[in-house]
């Protein structure tokens, strides 16, 4: 159709209102915790404020502050300001550089991992709780995986059952 | 699903003239002997799909009544029929399962079961990745210090409610059947004890009440429904029910909740839109013993 | 037919029956009565405190009372045996002792029913299977048709064996269009009750061992040996301690057919052997468990090789006409025999088609000392019963009983 160029809006609103749309239609219906943060450690901004400490971009491996972290997520040459993002420290960036809240940190998670998002999201991957005719309750990815070392931990097992063997009567009755 | 459906409403005639002649009788009996007449009625009472809702309702007070003699505790012996539109499945995830039994013991404390003799009705078998799905190797006793052991993978089996279940077939007193929503089904009160049920089961998913069951008191679940998990009397059979006093509500069983990796998926197959159907739909799904042709409603699948 | 004083007489004379008799009486019955009360109270013990006080558990849900069980349904099957050739070929010989073929029935009939009334977990509510009273499974349950078949000749034997004794008792002959039918509807009842006993456990997909086509003519094979072999040597003492008369011909000939039956299940055990073995399919492990062991478990190895030694010993003695006729090898022909089967129903079938369980698991079934008694005291009970039936029955066979006191003729056949 012809619409003239001039009527239509700036190309900068199109896009805010489309990463809206998206962002509404991507929490649709999908309730869950809140992000999971170490104590103490969220705003990042209360240090991460741009001031007093630099912006440095170059991979590394960090000293001091951070250096608990293990790293073990993906191919080597991934590294912290893949995720995080480096001017907003308070959110994650995805690819395209857009921003997202940690509160939708599986949306960064499902760019990798397509497939694990959207089994997630169909209530297949992962634990969900609730109603099966009702409401649901999701987890975030890092509910489960530590998003620095996703890898899911090994648990200690509960006993085994008893063998038939063991089994013997009871004088007395119920307990 | 072939299966047989259980009437809804009283069944007239003769069934309803001798559950009153024995009601009658009973009463009688129970004066004549000196008996207590709960006693006399457990004896006499009949299979539960052949009970009036005033028999049902007499039924579900006196067996409450015995409960709360033997626990000291009041509990809620639950009657809720089949929802509408309802068939339920199960699915469960072996690419994830890490064979840690929180399901098992989840199991237990929600459905009442045994401590001693101790009955748990779900079974996690370990196998070794290299030979797959193969019971000749399958060790349910394993106890490492963490799971997943490399190399092995974790099969949790229970009651797979077959469409074509082969222990309904055989009771000869019709104790167990399959509920409209696809529950199979045992009434611990008709129940002979015979056990051909569990000659039948071909996934090992039936207990039976040995001795008397040991149940302490404080770890009873009050909240139960009479074709679930109620307290069971000595010498009757019992099995998963899929949490019949759960799923009827519109809650998850025990074991879908309690599942840490989130192997363990539930729904109803009749709705599109459930998780069960996309597992159907999307997952390799594969059949426990698919070819003794159960149809069971329980399915394996590889989620990864 | 009978006048009430004639019941009442015919009573009476029982009852003396049954309570007068040698020493040697006295002290059999005396054993039985004990052997009963050891059960009796085993069986307490196990009504307080539930089915725990046996070694059965779920891997291993059936066990020795259910493999006795299913040993004497083919006893119990196996009077036909004598009736075929009595009714059918006419044979003289064997017509006087159809009548205690029958007792036999009965008494194994009996223990049958003792057997699953102490192996079900509610006896209490054993009325839960009584048809229009309780709520039978028919048609769909085959324990349904078990019920009504073991109970059905179970009647019509009690009933045929009454009214020849009664008629004997009164010097009158029997109405031949009233027994004959009956005697001859027992022949397929006979093998009804046996073939639906095997059928219960062949319809089971989750048993592989039990789901073979030729369970139910092995059933029905090994029975047809088993039954007769306790007959014959039960026949061999009555002839010694009362005045019954049977002709060798007719025990030789019942051996016979027993050769020949013994050597049919040989023939089928080795059927079920070769298909399991050579096809070596995942089904192989239940056939070798049974034969070789699995997973360093042998407990049921000795007593496979045992029943197959047995039979094929019993098998040749009662063949060769030499060893069949001479009366210590042909003993030793039944006792082998009856060995083999009883070995074979408990231990070759039941346990195997039960372990490993669906799972893979192998629990080592073995009876536990509540079982043993308990089956000790259901065999008192079938014993008790086939003594003071026959002690009421051949005195009135022989003619030595009747209504007025008067020495009768044997009329236990038709004229």
């Amino acid at each position: 159709m012809g619409i003239p160029a001039t009527l239509l809006p700036p190309r900068w609103i199109l896009g805010f209102a489309l990463a809206l749309l998206g962002a509404r239609l991507r929490a649709q219906d999908i309730q869950v915790p809140p992000p999971p943060f170490t104590e103490g450690i969220f705003p990042c901004s209360a240090c991460h404020d741009g001031k007093t400490l630099k912006v440095n971009p170059v991979r590394r491996e960090l000293q001091g502050m951070h250096a608990d972290i293990q790293l073990q997520h993906g191919p080597a040459s991934r590294w912290c300001l893949d995720c995080h993002d480096p001017q907003d420290r308070d959110r994650l960036h995805l690819a395209s550089g857009e921003k997202i809240s940690f509160k939708v940190s599986y949306e960064l998670c499902g760019q990798c991992h397509g497939e694990k998002l959207r089994d997630w999201r169909a209530g297949v991957h992962g634990k969900r709780t609730g109603s099966w005719n009702g409401p649901k309750q999701y987890l975030l990815c890092v509910n489960c995986h530590n998003p620095h070392s996703p890898h899911f931990q090994a648990l200690k097992p509960m006993p085994p059952p008893v063998r038939p063997e063991a089994i013997q009567a009871r004088r007395g009755g119920a307990l | 699903m072939t299966c047989p459906h259980p009437p809804e409403g009283p069944e007239p005639g003769r069934r309803r003239f001798l559950g009153a002649a024995t009601t009658a009788m009973g009463a009688a009996l129970a004066t004549l002997a000196g008996c207590g007449r709960d006693q006399v009625e457990a004896f006499l009472q009949h299979n539960f799909r052949e009970l009036t809702p005033d028999e049902l309702r007499d039924t579900v007070a006196r067996l409450e009544r015995e409960a709360r003699s033997k626990y000291g505790k009041e509990i809620h012996i639950g009657t809720e029929p089949a929802l509408p539109g309802v068939l339920f499945g199960y699915a469960l995830d072996l690419s994830r399962c890490i064979g840690c039994r929180r399901c098992a013991k989840a199991c237990v404390k929600e459905n009442n079961q045994s401590r001693g003799p101790q009955i748990e009705w779900i079974r996690v078998l370990q196998m070794d990745k290299e030979q797959g799905v193969d019971v000749t190797h399958a060790d349910p006793y394993y106890d490492p210090e963490l799971v997943p052991q490399e190399g092995h993978f974790y099969m949790p089996v229970q009651c797979h409610q077959c469409r074509n279940a082969p222990c309904t077939k055989v009771c000869p007193v019709g104790a167990t059947w399959q509920e409209r929503d696809g529950v199979v089904v045992v009434d611990y009160n008709w129940c002979i004890g015979c056990r051909y049920c569990m000659a039948a089961c071909p996934y090992g998913a039936r207990r039976f009440n040995w001795g008397e069951p040991g149940l302490p008191a404080e770890e009873v679940n009050p909240d139960t429904h009479y074709l679930g998990n109620r307290p069971r009397p000595k010498g009757v059979v019992e099995k998963c029910t899929y949490c019949i006093q759960r799923v009827r509500k519109g809650r998850y069983p025990a074991c879908v909740e309690i599942c840490p990796t989130g192997s363990r998926k539930f729904g109803n197959l009749a709705d599109p839109a459930s998780e069960i159907r996309y597992i159907l739909e999307h997952k390799r799904v594969f059949i426990f013993k698919e070819e003794l042709n159960t149809k069971p409603k329980f399915f394996y699948f590889y989620g990864v | 037919m009978g006048t009430p004083r004639a019941w009442t007489r015919f009573a009476k004379d029982s009852l003396g029956h049954i309570l007068v008799g040698n020493r040697l009486y006295y002290a059999w019955v005396g054993f039985l009565v004990l052997l009963i009360a050891v059960g009796t109270a085993a069986y307490l013990g196990q009504l307080r405190d539930g089915l725990v006080v046996t070694h059965m558990r779920d891997q291993v849900s059936w066990g020795f009372y259910i493999g006795n069980f299913t040993f004497l349904v083919g006893v119990a099957a196996a009077a036909i045996m004598l009736v075929i050739p009595a009714y059918v070929y006419d044979w003289e010989p064997i017509r006087e002792i159809t009548v205690l073929g029958e007792v036999l029935a009965i008494s194994a009939l009996v223990m049958c029913l003792c057997f699953v009334l102490v192996d079900i977990g509610r006896p209490d509510r054993f009325w839960h299977i009584l048809p229009l009273v309780g709520r039978l499974n028919f048609p769909t349950s085959l324990l349904a048709w078990d019920v009504i078949v073991l109970n059905a000749y179970l009647l019509l034997n009690w009933f045929v064996v009454t009214y020849l004794i009664y008629c004997s008792y009164t010097r009158r002959h029997y109405v031949k269009a009233l027994v004959l039918p009956l005697v001859l509807a027992s022949i397929p009842m006979a093998v009804s009750i046996h073939t639906v006993t095997a059928f219960l456990f062949n319809g089971l997909a989750a048993r592989p061992f039990w789901n073979s086509a030729i369970l139910a003519p092995r059933f029905l094979a090994s029975a047809f040996c088993s039954g007769p072999a306790i007959l014959l040597v039960l026949l061999q003492i009555l002839r010694k301690v009362t005045s019954l008369r049977i002709k060798d011909e007719a025990i030789f000939k019942v051996a016979e057919l027993m050769a020949y039956t013994m050597g049919f299940t040989l023939f089928l055990t080795a059927a079920e052997v070769f298909k399991e073995f050579y096809s070596g399919t995942q089904h192989l492990m239940y056939t070798r468990y049974l034969w070789f062991g699995l997973k360093g478990h042998h407990a049921l190895v000795p007593f496979a090789w045992a029943s197959a030694a047995c039979g094929l010993a019993a098998f040749l003695l009662l063949l060769i006409p030499r060893t069949r006729r001479h009366w210590p090898t042909l003993n030793l022909g039944c006792a082998l025999i009856y060995a083999s089967v009883y070995i074979e129903k408990g231990m070759g079938l039941i346990i195997p088609g039960l372990t490993p369980d669906p799972l893979g698991e192998i629990y080592v079934y073995t009876p536990s000392r509540t079982e043993i008694l308990v089956a000790l005291g259901i065999f008192g009970v079938g014993f008790l019963a086939f003594t003071l039936m026959l002690k009421v029955a051949v005195p009135i066979i022989l003619g030595e009983t009747t209504v007025d006191g008067r020495q009768a003729g044997r009329a236990v056949g038709p004229p």
